[in-house]
C-alpha cells in the first residue's frame, strides 16, 4: 500500500473498496467482541468457517468477525445479510443448519429468533429487539459493520472523513471552536467538557505537546471502553489525530491495560494499517501535519486511570498520582503539556466534525449533550452494553431497555459511577443521565458502570464491597485515603458481621468528610461516595444492622439462619440430601431440622426445597424457634381414602 | 522575579514567585505541622497534614501547604475549624500505627487527638517516605523504597543495595518519625545476614 497523499486520492480508495463490495452478497456478521468469546463464539466461528468451506460456498459468502454489539446477555450474536436477520445465543451445533436454510434457502430459522419475554414473538430483526429499539447507537453502532482488524471496513462505511475535513478544511482553531461548542464533556468520569482542556492544552507554553487516550477502565463491571477499543480502534485513532491537530501536538498515546488482549492487539494492527495508509505519519493526507501514535500497555492499576498517576506511569515509573495545581493540560507527562481524554471522549470526535456541533448539541440535555454508553449489569434481564441519549432516565434504561429485574424481583438500587459513584434508590429511577443531575442525586455519571441490585442485595454489604475494592486499589501514598479507607471498611465489615455499635453511622460519616476534602487524588476524595449514598438512602438498612443484628435484605452471613418451619415441611428429604456439611436431620415422614451450629448458611436447602411446600425460610435479627420435640416430628399422612 | 504579596492568618506576607504557602509561613514564624515535609527533598504532599483552608478568586478550599504556590491576594488561614477538624483525624488514623511516636503524640496534644479512637495496629512506619525520598534524591542509591500498595503498602530495603551501602549510611534513620525505618533495616539485617543486630552496638 502507498502512501495517500490527498483527501481527494483517498475519496478515491473508499470509492475503489466501495466499488469491489456487493451488498448482495451474503454476509454472516458474528460478535467476537470478549463477552461473546467467552460464550464460545471462536468455536462458532471455526464451524462457521469449517462448514462454508464443506459445502463450497467459500467464494459465495463472507465472513465477518466484529467486536462487541452490546446484547451480551444473548452472545453470541449472528446478522445475516443481506436480509438483516438476527439470530441470538448461536452454538456451533447451529451452523450447518443456518447455512443450508438461511444463507441457501433464503428460510429464517424461528427458533434462533430472538423472543420477547413480554409478548413472546419472534423478532426476526435486530432494531426490533427492545433492547435496541430504544437506544440510540451513535458511537457504538458502528460496532457491528466492521472488522476491527481491517481498515477497509472503517472506510467503508465512512471511517476517516472527518480527519481530511478537519485538516484540509478546517484551521486547528475551527477545530477547537467546534469541539467547544458541542460542549463535548469527559465520559471518563469528571464531565470536565473537552474543548475546555484542548484548549489550555493548546494554548499552554510549549513546542512538545502530547495527546493520550485513558483507557484505563477498571470499575467493577464496567467495558464500554475496552469494546470500543476492541471493536472500532479507527474511531478512536481517527478522534485522536484531531485532537492533535487542535492541540498542536505530534505525538499520541493509548494508555490501555494490558488485561485488554484483544483491544490492545487490534488498535495495534490499526495503527500499523493507519501508518500503511499514510493516515499516521508525516505529511498527513498532503496536509503538512505529522502524528504518530504509540501503545503503552498499563500494568492493571485502577489508580493509573486517574490523569497524574497514569502520566507518572507513561514516564516509566510507579503509577501514583502526584499533587498538582497545576494542570496536566499544562505541565503532564515529562512535565509537558498533555490532553487526556477517554476512549468514549475521543470517539465522539469524529462524530462532531463530520456532523457538525449543533448536530451534536440537538441531542441531550441543557448541561450534558450527545449520547452516553453504559455498562448494563447486576440483577437486570439484559446484560449488555447501551448507548442512549443524555437526558434518558434510569427507569427507562433499567426496564425498557434493560428489561426488568429477572426472576420477578424487586429493584432496589442502581450503583452508577463505580467505586466514585453512589447507589440510587426506586424513588430516584426517573433521576435523568446528565452529568449534574447524577452528581445533585448523590451518584455520578462516572466511566459508565450501571450495576442493578435487587431485593437481596444488601446495601451496607455493597458499600463494604466498593470499599474493599479500593483498599487494593489505592496506591497508599496518602493518609487520608489509604488509613481512612482501611477504618471506613474495618467499620462496615463490623456492621455486616453484626458487631456494629451506635455511633459507627457518625463515625462513617465524618471520615467521609476528611476524605472528601484532605484525600491527594479523586480515587480518595470520591471513595466515600458508595458508603454515604448507601447511608442516605438506606440508613434504615444500617441501623437494622446495628441495633437488631438484623440483615434486611437476608444476605450478610453472619447475621441469618436458616429455618425449616415444621408445619410446612414434608418430610421429602431433597434438603437433607444435598446439604454438603450434613447438618440437616431428618427421615421418611420425620420432619427435617438445620443443626445451626453446623450449618454453614450456603443456601442449598433453601433451594432445594420445592417451591410447593417453601418450608425453609431465612431468620434474621430474632432467635431461630427451637427444634420440634422428637415426639411431635413424625408426620402422619392422612391418605386419599380419608379425604 | 517579582514579589507576590498574599495574607496569612491575618499578616501580609511577601514572598518570591514559586515559594509554597508553607514557606512563606515559615519565614514570618508561622507554624503549620508538617510529617512528610522536609526542605531539602522534593514536595511529596503525602501525609495531608499540612492543609490550611485558602479564599481565591472567591472560593474557599483546603490545600496542600507544602505544595500550593503562593499567588497574588492569596488568604490563608492556617488554622480553622475544618483545618483541625481534618488534623485531628489524620493524627488518629497515624496514631493507630504508631502510638508512641512522640511527634504524633505532641501534634496530637494541640488537636485533641484520641491515640484511641481506632483499633491498634502498631506497624510504626506511616509512609511519610522521607526515608525513601532521601535514599533516591540525596543519596541516589535507591536503597530503601515502597512495595504493594494501598493498606499493604510498606517501606522496603532492597538487600543486595542495603548491606553494601546502608552501614557506613544511616542518614536516613533520624529523619523517621516513628521508629519503624530502623526496625525495618534491622529485621532485614537479621534476615539476610548473620551479623549481629547492628543497631544495638
Amino acid at each position: 500500500m502507498t502512501r495517500i497523499q490527498s483527501p481527494a486520492a483517498l475519496e478515491e480508495i473508499r470509492k475503489d473498496i466501495l466499488a469491489h463490495r456487493d451488498p448482495q452478497k451474503p454476509c454472516i456478521i458474528l460478535c467476537s467482541g470478549s463477552a461473546c468469546l467467552a460464550s464460545r463464539s471462536k468455536e462458532v466461528a471455526e464451524s462457521l468457517e469449517a462448514e462454508i468451506e464443506k459445502q463450497g460456498l467459500t467464494a459465495a459468502v463472507d465472513i465477518k468477525k466484529t467486536g462487541c454489539h452490546g446484547f451480551c446477555e444473548r452472545g453470541p450474536i449472528m446478522i445475516i445479510l443481506p436480509e438483516d436477520i438476527c439470530y441470538v445465543q448461536i452454538v456451533p451445533e447451529d451452523i450447518p443448519e443456518i447455512i443450508s436454510r438461511t444463507i441457501k434457502e433464503k428460510q429464517v430459522i424461528e427458533r434462533l429468533l430472538y423472543t420477547d419475554p413480554a409478548t413472546g414473538e419472534k423478532i426476526t430483526y435486530e432494531s426490533d429487539i427492545p433492547f435496541y429499539k430504544h437506544q440510540e447507537r451513535l458511537v457504538f453502532g458502528a460496532n457491528r459493520r466492521i472488522d476491527p482488524k481491517n481498515i477497509e471496513d472503517y472506510l467503508a462505511i465512512g471511517g476517516y472523513s472527518a480527519l481530511p475535513k478537519a485538516l484540509s478544511q478546517m484551521t486547528p482553531e475551527q477545530v477547537l471552536g467546534e469541539v467547544k461548542k458541542a460542549n463535548l464533556r469527559g465520559r471518563g468520569g469528571g464531565g470536565f467538557p473537552a474543548g475546555r482542556k484542548w484548549e489550555e492544552c493548546r494554548n499552554a507554553p510549549g513546542d512538545i505537546k502530547y495527546v493520550i487516550v485513558n483507557a484505563d477502565e477498571g470499575d467493577p463491571g464496567a467495558y464500554k471502553d475496552r469494546s470500543l477499543l476492541e471493536g472500532n480502534p479507527h474511531l478512536i485513532l481517527e478522534g485522536l489525530m484531531i485532537g492533535g491537530y487542535a492541540i498542536g501536538a505530534h505525538q499520541g498515546y493509548i494508555y490501555v491495560r494490558q488485561e485488554y488482549p484483544l483491544a490492545v492487539d487490534n488498535v495495534t494492527i490499526a495503527i500499523k494499517q493507519a501508518e500503511q495508509y499514510g493516515l499516521l505519519g508525516n505529511n498527513i493526507l498532503g496536509s503538512g501535519f505529522d502524528f504518530t501514535v504509540k501503545v503503552h500497555k498499563g500494568a492493571g492499576a485502577f489508580v493509573s486511570g486517574e490523569s497524574s498517576a497514569l502520566m507518572t506511569a507513561l514516564e516509566g515509573r510507579v503509577g501514583e498520582p502526584r499533587p498538582k495545581y497545576i494542570h496536566t493540560a499544562i505541565k503532564g507527562v515529562w512535565d509537558r503539556p498533555s490532553d487526556l481524554n477517554n476512549v468514549e471522549t475521543w470517539a465522539n470526535v469524529p462524530l462532531i466534525i463530520n456532523n457538525g456541533a449543533d448536530w451534536f448539541t440537538g441531542m441531550g440535555t441543557e448541561g450534558s449533550k450527545g449520547t452516553k454508553i453504559f455498562s448494563l449489569v447486576g440483577k437486570i434481564n439484559n446484560t449488555g452494553l447501551v448507548e442512549v441519549p443524555m437526558g434518558v432516565t434510569l427507569r427507562d434504561i433499567i426496564f425498557t431497555i434493560g428489561g426488568g429485574i429477572p426472576k420477578e424481583k424487586k429493584f432496589k438500587a442502581v450503583q452508577t459511577g463505580g467505586p466514585s459513584g453512589g447507589c440510587l434508590p426506586e424513588e430516584r429511577l426517573d433521576t435523568q443521565v446528565d452529568f449534574d443531575e447524577l452528581t445533585n442525586a448523590g451518584s455520578m455519571m462516572g466511566s459508565g458502570g450501571m450495576i442493578i441490585m435487587d431485593e437481596d442485595t444488601c446495601m451496607v454489604d455493597v458499600a463494604r464491597y466498593f470499599l474493599e475494592f479500593l483498599t487494593g486499589e489505592s496506591c497508599g501514598k496518602c493518609v487520608p485515603c489509604r488509613e481512612g479507607i482501611r477504618q471506613m471498611l474495618k467499620i462496615l465489615t463490623n456492621i455486616t458481621r453484626g458487631k456494629g455499635k451506635e455511633g459507627d453511622i457518625e463515625l462513617l460519616e465524618e471520615m467521609a468528610e476528611v476524605l472528601k476534602t484532605a484525600a491527594l487524588c479523586a480515587l480518595g476524595r470520591t471513595a466515600p461516595n458508595p458508603v454515604l449514598s448507601t447511608i442516605h438512602y438506606f440508613k434504615d438498612e444500617y441501623e437494622a444492622h446495628i441495633r437488631e443484628k438484623k440483615c434486611p435484605a437476608y444476605s450478610c452471613k453472619e447475621l441469618i439462619a436458616y429455618y425449616i418451619d415444621p408445619e410446612k415441611c414434608q418430610a421429602c428429604m431433597l434438603c437433607a440430601k444435598k446439604c454438603p456439611v450434613d447438618a440437616i436431620s431428618g427421615g421418611k415422614n420425620l420432619i427435617h431440622i438445620i443443626d445451626q451450629e453446623t450449618c454453614t448458611k450456603c443456601e442449598t436447602c433453601y433451594d432445594a426445597c420445592p417451591p410447593r411446600f417453601k418450608a425453609i425460610r431465612k431468620i434474621s435479627g430474632e432467635p431461630v424457634p427451637p427444634p420440634v420435640p422428637e415426639e411431635a416430628r413424625t408426620i402422619t399422612r392422612r391418605s386419599k381414602k380419608d379425604e | 522575579m517579582s514579589d507576590i504579596t498574599i495574607t496569612i492568618d491575618g499578616k501580609q506576607v511577601n514572598a518570591k514567585e514559586g515559594t509554597t504557602i508553607l514557606e512563606a509561613a515559615q519565614s514570618i514564624g508561622i507554624p503549620i505541622p508538617t510529617l512528610c515535609h522536609h526542605p531539602n527533598l522534593e514536595p511529596y504532599g503525602a501525609c495531608r497534614i499540612c492543609m490550611v483552608e485558602i479564599e481565591a478568586r472567591g472560593r474557599t478550599s483546603m490545600v496542600t501547604s507544602c505544595i500550593y504556590p503562593v499567588e497574588p491576594g492569596l488568604v490563608v488561614k492556617t488554622r480553622s475549624e475544618k483545618v483541625d477538624k481534618t488534623r485531628k483525624m489524620i493524627l488518629q488514623l497515624l496514631l493507630a500505627h504508631a502510638p508512641d511516636s512522640e511527634i504524633l503524640k505532641e501534634m496530637a496534644k494541640e488537636y485533641g487527638a484520641d491515640k484511641d479512637r481506632f483499633e491498634k495496629e502498631p506497624s510504626f512506619c506511616i509512609h511519610c517516605g522521607l526515608c525513601v525520598r532521601y535514599c533516591a534524591e540525596i543519596k541516589k542509591l535507591n536503597a530503601v523504597g515502597f512495595i504493594d500498595r494501598g493498606t499493604k503498602r510498606e517501606i522496603s530495603f532492597i538487600p543486595d543495595i542495603a548491606l553494601k551501602e546502608c552501614w557506613n549510611c544511616k542518614e536516613c534513620f533520624p529523619l523517621c518519625p516513628t521508629e519503624a525505618l530502623q526496625a525495618a533495616y534491622v529485621f532485614m539485617k537479621l534476615l539476610t545476614t548473620d551479623t549481629p543486630n547492628p543497631i544495638s552496638e
